[in-house]
């Protein structure tokens, strides 16, 4: 039986994204569970999500899931997706898997930022040991402005035939996003932020992104600021990827480079994400794609969505079950006896989690 | 290993004996690596005559930014040309002289082949990459519409027509079917912008219909992006809008050893063909002639196999390729010591050794 400790709350920055230190503050509590919504999403989600409940369950860990299941409603169904909502909000911490269904106005996904306002999304991309890749030593970290930008999903046809589609970049949410990857760069004792950015073609808005993460800049010194354009951004992740480490970036080229980034560490299925409002968090895999031609085939490999569960723990303070959880990934990837396809094996979604479940035990032996 | 399939291109086979191609060397280390893409072609008894002119923005009262008449009156002339690179000046109001360029000639296809170089070692080279991007050249978010809405919100208008998204779907099949390449590959992000590239995706999809013998498929651009660096031997021809062609340009051309070594060519109406070097002017070079020439000298031999000059492209590649291969003589930025002038002679040795 594995036991779980929580640890005070560390002291906070003066930053207001619900980071990992500002300390869980919000939220729904019963009898010593922290209750979490568990959005599981569409295509492989609902196993990958699957792992995550075993794991959860083997592990005693001190977590209630509320499952919304977005799966059985059409698209015009409203009122699921404002169940989900009113949950992610009144729980103010979610595990979700990635939606493959359309709104009538912009995706699910996009949706559901939108009204949480999950502004800042961060991927962390690292090279494992033992998962063979292009480039090795890779461990950059990208930023994602996640609530404007190309993603406004503004479009008209003005005459038919000519598509006009609004890309907007506003002062407030570049200064915020700005601040957020400084704030967190130094929370996590980063040395450098680069500001990825297209200004020298869009001007004003990619110029004004700029702007606001050079002003934010001065306010670091003690970080090392440089600013990148992104097609060379992109050049020089496959050329040496290793010359980065935070990245901050308004929505098209964050999607562009932590997808990227997924690649090179070794695929979707090993990369997590965690996005943050001001007082949500929600945790979901970095590369968001629902692979629906594999559904219920159970041959995702789950351990992007295990990783993104693990920090979900670590933010409501359950660090211990994080780490242990963390590390039991970790070895079970070195050690490449139990591989799911995407990294040339064989196993299934259910073998990679008893693999998982074998190392935590082996952890509290 | 390039011959033949990069680049033929549609247009009229130009039957004089020696044929004029315009020459736009640019700024920074553009005159110098021009002047070693001549010595080479000269070398390897080319039969071009050379049209050289300055290209520099012009900014006219109305706000417009041209280039100078003579420059753009010999190419439309000779219809054939290679530039250098090009320098925008910051500030001083006018647009971008690449951008102009484009729209000048009505450049509309970009194309950037990216294949493996035997002796450019890089992570890619045990799986080999050789795929083409076909991008969009003359709208998307390039278009240049922007304003502040209110102070601190600004919006930027990417435009997407049915007119040039068919014409580069064309061009893309078109080049696909001429090259013997077998599969399209369609990179949008229709998911979220469903009006724009949702429009761009039907004019692809229309444009399959008529290309039975091409596969044809369509990806999201983040897919790709994950499945390039993963496995970029799956990709073959790929066609995009404007900023996805760009970005992904760059990404293919690091995959095989760096933009000093990428060729490129635009494609404008009526078999107009400027191919250039899609490097930066490299000021830091300029004094010690160090700039790599071999971009410049790839797009040019791109434009060789265009006007059907194969048997001269193929011994101006091999040179190169020899050279590359044995790393003796090679510039900087492929980890050599070599300066351009000794890089070039040794290509020219190269191919007087083989004739």
């Amino acid at each position: 039986m594995l036991r779980t400790f929580v640890r005070p709350a560390l002291s906070t920055l003066n930053c207001k994204a619900a980071s990992s230190t500002t300390g869980f503050k919000s939220g729904t509590k019963y009898g010593g569970k922290t209750t979490v919504t568990l959005i599981p999403g569409d295509g492989v989600g609902p196993e990958i999500a699957e792992s995550v409940t075993t794991l959860f369950k083997e592990m005693s860990v001190p977590v209630e899931f509320e499952v919304v299941d977005l799966t059985k409603y059409t698209l015009r169904d409203d009122g699921a997706f404002n169940n989900a909502i009113t949950s992610l909000k009144r729980n103010g911490v979610g595990l979700k898997g990635v939606l493959n269904r359309a709104g009538d106005f912009r995706t699910h996904n996009v949706e559901f930022r939108g009204n949480l306002d999950t502004y800042a999304n961060v991927v962390r991309c690292m090279s494992y040991e033992g998962i063979k890749t292009h480039h090795t030593g890779i461990d950059l970290i990208a930023i994602r402005e996640n609530t404007e930008g190309e993603y406004s999903c503004l479009e008209h046809e003005s005459v038919p035939g000519v598509v006009e589609s609004l890309k907007i970049i506003t002062r407030e949410k570049s200064m915020r996003i700005a601040k957020f990857a400084f704030d967190y760069a130094l929370e996590h004792n980063r040395k450098k932020v680069t500001c990825i950015h297209k200004a020298n073609i869009m001007k004003l808005s990619d110029g004004l992104f700029k702007r606001c993460c050079a002003e934010t800049a001065e306010l670091y010194p003690s970080i090392e600021y440089e600013e990148q354009i992104v097609d060379n951004t992109c050049q020089q992740l496959v050329i040496n990827p290793t010359q980065f480490d935070v990245m901050v970036m308004p929505n098209l080229y964050g999607n562009l480079v932590s997808n990227l980034g997924a690649g090179l560490v070794g695929g979707a299925g090993l990369v997590p994400s965690k996005s943050y409002g001001d007082d949500i968090a929600v945790f979901e895999p970095g590369a968001r794609h629902t692979w629906m031609e594999m559904k219920g085939m159970y041959v995702a490999n789950p351990v992007a969505m295990v990783l993104s569960s693990a920090f979900m723990l670590k933010h409501i303070m359950l660090h211990e079950a994080g780490d242990n959880l963390i590390t039991a990934v970790k070895k079970v990837l070195n050690k490449r006896t139990c591989q799911t396809r995407d990294l040339g094996g064989k196993a299934t979604t259910r073998e990679m989690t008893r693999a998982i479940l074998a190392e935590l035990h082996d952890l509290h032996a | 290993m390039f011959s033949g399939r990069i680049c033929k291109l549609l247009g009229p086979t130009l039957v004089r004996h020696n044929h004029t191609v315009t020459l736009f060397p640019g700024d920074g280390i553009g005159p110098q690596i021009s002047a070693s893409v001549k010595e080479i072609f000269s070398t390897a008894e080319v039969p071009i005559e050379w049209e050289e002119h300055d290209v520099y923005p012009i900014l006219e009262k109305n706000g417009k930014t041209r280039i100078p008449q003579p420059a753009v009156d010999s190419l439309f002339k000779n219809k054939i040309g290679l530039k250098g690179p090009m320098r925008t000046a910051i500030g001083k109001g006018h647009v971008s002289l690449n951008l102009t360029i484009r729209r000048t000639f009505g450049l509309y296809a970009n194309v950037r082949p990216a294949k493996s170089i035997p002796g450019v070692k890089t992570p890619y080279s045990d799986e080999g990459v050789d795929c083409i991007i076909v991008r969009e050249n003359t709208e998307g978010e390039y278009s240049g519409i922007e304003h502040t809405v209110v102070p601190g919100v600004v919006q930027s208008v990417k435009l997407i027509t049915r007119e040039a998204s068919r014409n580069v779907a064309e061009y893309a099949f078109k080049y696909a079917r001429d090259n013997n390449r077998s599969n399209v590959v369609a990179l949008h992000k229709a998911n979220i912008m469903n009006l724009s590239d949702g429009m761009f995706l039907d004019q692809c999809k229309e444009v399959a219909q008529k290309y039975q013998d091409i596969k044809f498929r369509d990806m999201y651009l983040d897919s790709a992006c994950l499945k390039i660096v993963k496995d970029p031997g799956q990709f073959d021809v790929m066609v995009m809008p404007n900023l996805y062609g760009d970005i992904l340009s760059d990404l293919t051309a690091g995959l095989i050893g760096g933009l000093g070594l990428a060729p490129s060519g635009n494609m404008g109406r009526d078999g107009l063909a400027l191919y250039e070097a899609v490097h930066g002017t490299a000021d830091d070079l300029v004094e010690k002639n160090k700039g790599n020439p071999t971009a410049l000298l790839m797009s040019g031999l791109m434009m060789l196999r265009h006007m059907e000059l194969n048997d001269h492209a193929n011994k101006i590649e091999k040179a190169v390729l020899a050279t590359l291969g044995e790393r003796k003589v090679v510039t900087g930025d492929i980890g050599g010591r070599a300066t351009n002038p000794e890089y070039t002679a040794e290509i020219c040795r190269k191919i007087l050794a083989s004739s």
